[in-house]
């Protein structure tokens, strides 16, 4: 059963597209398999996932239950292998839970800014002329400003908060994915299966949407997965300030600042949840550097 | 590209570079001009009223709409704009609502120990940055590769502010190596006030020109940490790209040639290949800078740096909004006019590049 499904996958002559789809999704697996540190991230990204998902199972505490008699005790207690905080919480569930949060935040930038960026950017490279120079000027004025400051700057005047710290990110993230998109777009854009779709009738929307927007996507894929470390960090840095998401949830960003007023004393307050935050933004960057390899042969040597 | 190479005439080569300088500065004032509308925009939907915290709660209707009349808020909005934007121009970024001075001063007074934190930051970065690309390009897949590609992955997935308040923990808490937050003692800093002449603002600078060798040291223990972490974000960016310039290089047919005509390994390597190397190496550099300037907001809140980070994060909390805006837009500029420079040096350097 599985070899003839294995035969299926690698048949030279699909008889479907969704065969012959499927059969090269198979081999750029195959190929991704190979590489030990994307497989790496892999499993960093998929246990956050799970961690995420299953969070009462993975937690042995309420995240959000205070118990002052058991504040600040070290890792290594019994029951609190990571030790509790400053209110008794603890750490460990509380990281658990934050994984939720880091997912959430990673998720609605992972489906706005890229979405926005694609959008911007197919249309300039099909349009061209004037309507590709404006939108390129107004890419190249977003990508020109300096990105914490500017989320910094919305966030100060939204509020804090998780959604507009997602809006923030979002806003400031989505030049890059114009540049790519515009510039799979011009290589595609003379082609003559584009000429065939529009000889048959399809109009600009159609056309960029079901035959333009398809060949962007490896590209944008390897892009997101890359910036989604920074994002991490961004989203991190914004809770540390005290501007993303507020307390009491167990925000990776904002438990490290919570953490710092006993750094000297009691540091594993500060340091724990700073190694999920690492543990995951390396996921992505091993992850994104292992799919570049394999969708885009000509990066490979890089 | 290296095969069409044409040789243009010397005597092209200034018109051309003026016309390069030209397009720079119009593409400068556009962006800064869109960063100007960006920063106006959110100054005006911020739901804090600017005249209600000038003249107070308790101020009477006349009051309250002479301040309005005064700040120029009953324009209509494209003429406020139009204001704003000319008072930028002319160094006028407003006042600052905590401390009732111009945010420019108040910048430029915290603005050079961002400047040195940062500079120092780059320096160290390119000094390891630039060697450990090139090590690693050389033997591409060897112990030293692997070892410079992890050490420049660890840099990039670490959260800085995080790994600050570990450093701060080990090397000032625990072991008292370096200096803590801040950038004297206090007992120097009082001597910073009213002994010292400040030349330039970089107690570095200033402290080696008066000869107060005693406070330089204090301020090079001060400056290590949050410079060496810094240098270290800024080594994994630059290493990486070396890296991956360097390999591209060594794969032209003019290194081959090179070597086979005997010369050494070494002069191959950091003669030949890192003057085409170098070329890409000045934007990454660049890039890098603005982006340690920028992300000073972070380690400067750690490490207690009275910059320009510090000074944006402060005004943030106190609701401040000119003194936010003003240090957002300085930053801006100096990040594009950063971005501008290189792009122009790029050109300048490439041969290829000028058309």
């Amino acid at each position: 059963m599985t070899q003839s499904l294995f035969q299926w996958l690698s048949d030279p002559s699909p008889s479907s597209r969704a065969q012959a789809r499927l059969g090269q999704a198979w081999l750029a697996w195959l190929r991704l398999k190979r590489n030990h540190l994307a497989m790496l991230g892999l499993a960093i990204i998929v246990l956050l996932c799970a961690m995420a998902a299953f969070a009462p199972l993975f937690a042995t505490h309420d995240p959000f239950v205070q118990n002052l008699a058991q504040r600040l005790l070290p890792p290594g207690t019994p029951g609190h292998w990571l030790g509790t905080d400053d209110f008794g919480r603890d750490i460990w569930s509380r990281i658990v839970y934050g994984a939720r949060i880091t997912l959430y935040i990673v998720a609605l930038v992972a489906v706005t800014a890229p979405v926005i960026g694609l959008l911007i950017g197919t249309v300039a490279g099909y349009f061209g002329g004037i309507v590709d120079t404006v939108l390129m000027r107004i890419t190249d004025i977003f990508l020109a400003f300096p990105r914490l400051i500017l989320a910094l700057a919305l966030v100060a005047v939204l509020g804090p908060g998780i959604v507009n710290a997602v809006l923030a990110i979002a806003l400031t993230a989505w030049p890059p994915y114009a540049r790519v998109a515009r510039a799979e777009t011009l290589t595609v854009r003379n082609s003559d299966y584009i000429a065939a779709v529009r000889l048959q009738g399809a109009g600009a929307g159609r056309i960029i949407w079901g035959h333009v927007m398809p060949m962007c996507l490896p590209s944008v894929i390897i892009r997101v997965t890359l910036d989604m470390a920074g994002v991490i960090l961004i989203a991190a840095g914004l809770g540390f300030l005290g501007l993303g998401v507020q307390p009491p949830l167990p925000e990776w960003g904002l438990m490290i600042s919570s953490g710092r007023k006993f750094l000297f004393e009691q540091w594993w307050v500060a340091t724990m949840p700073g190694l999920a935050i690492f543990a995951v933004s390396l996921g992505f960057n091993l992850l994104g550097d292992g799919l570049r390899d394999v969708l885009d042969p000509r990066s490979a040597s890089r | 590209m290296s095969v069409s190479e044409t040789t243009a005439p010397a005597a092209s080569r200034w018109p051309d570079l003026l016309r390069r300088v030209a397009g720079g500065i119009v593409t400068l004032a556009i962006t800064v001009l869109g960063l100007l509308l960006v920063t106006f925009v959110i100054g005006r939907v911020v739901p804090i009223d600017p005249v209600l915290s000038i003249v107070g709660e308790r101020a009477t209707q006349e009051q309250y709409e002479a301040a309005r009349q005064a700040l120029g808020l009953d324009a209509p909005l494209w003429q406020q704009f139009y204001i704003y934007v000319r008072d930028a121009l002319h160094g006028d970024l407003g006042m600052s609502i905590r401390s009732q001075q111009p945010v420019l001063t108040e910048i430029a007074r915290r603005f050079p120990a961002t400047l040195e934190l940062a500079t120092l930051g780059t320096i160290l970065g390119v000094i390891l940055g630039v060697p450990a690309g090139v090590l690693a390009a050389t033997k591409p897949g060897s112990i030293a590769d692997q070892v410079v590609r992890l050490v420049g992955l660890v840099g990039y997935s670490m959260p800085v502010f995080w790994l600050g308040l570990i450093g701060l923990l080990v090397f000032y808490g625990k072991l008292d190596w370096v200096g803590g937050p801040g950038r004297l003692d206090a007992s120097y800093e009082m001597m910073l006030e009213f002994t010292l002449t400040r030349y330039t603002g970089a107690i570095l600078i200033d402290s080696a020109l008066n000869g107060a060798w005693d406070m330089f040291a204090n301020a090079v223990t001060h400056i290590i940490l949050p410079a060496g972490l810094l240098g270290y974000v800024s080594m994994a960016y630059i290493s990486r790209m070396t890296r991956s310039f360097m390999l591209g290089e060594l794969s032209q047919e003019y290194i081959t040639t090179a070597r086979v005509k005997g010369m050494p390994e070494w002069r191959v390597i950091w003669v030949h290949a890192m003057r085409n190397v170098s070329v890409p190496l000045i934007t990454v550099v660049a890039l890098s800078y603005a982006y340690l300037l920028e992300g000073s907001v972070l380690t400067e809140t750690i490490f207690a740096w009275p910059g320009l980070g510090s000074y944006i994060t402060d005004a943030l909390f106190a609701a401040d909004m000119p003194a936010v805006l003003g240090g957002t837009v300085v930053v801006g500029v100096v990040f594009v006019t950063l971005n501008m420079v290189s792009d122009i040096v790029y050109r300048l350097v490439d041969p290829r590049a000028r058309t």
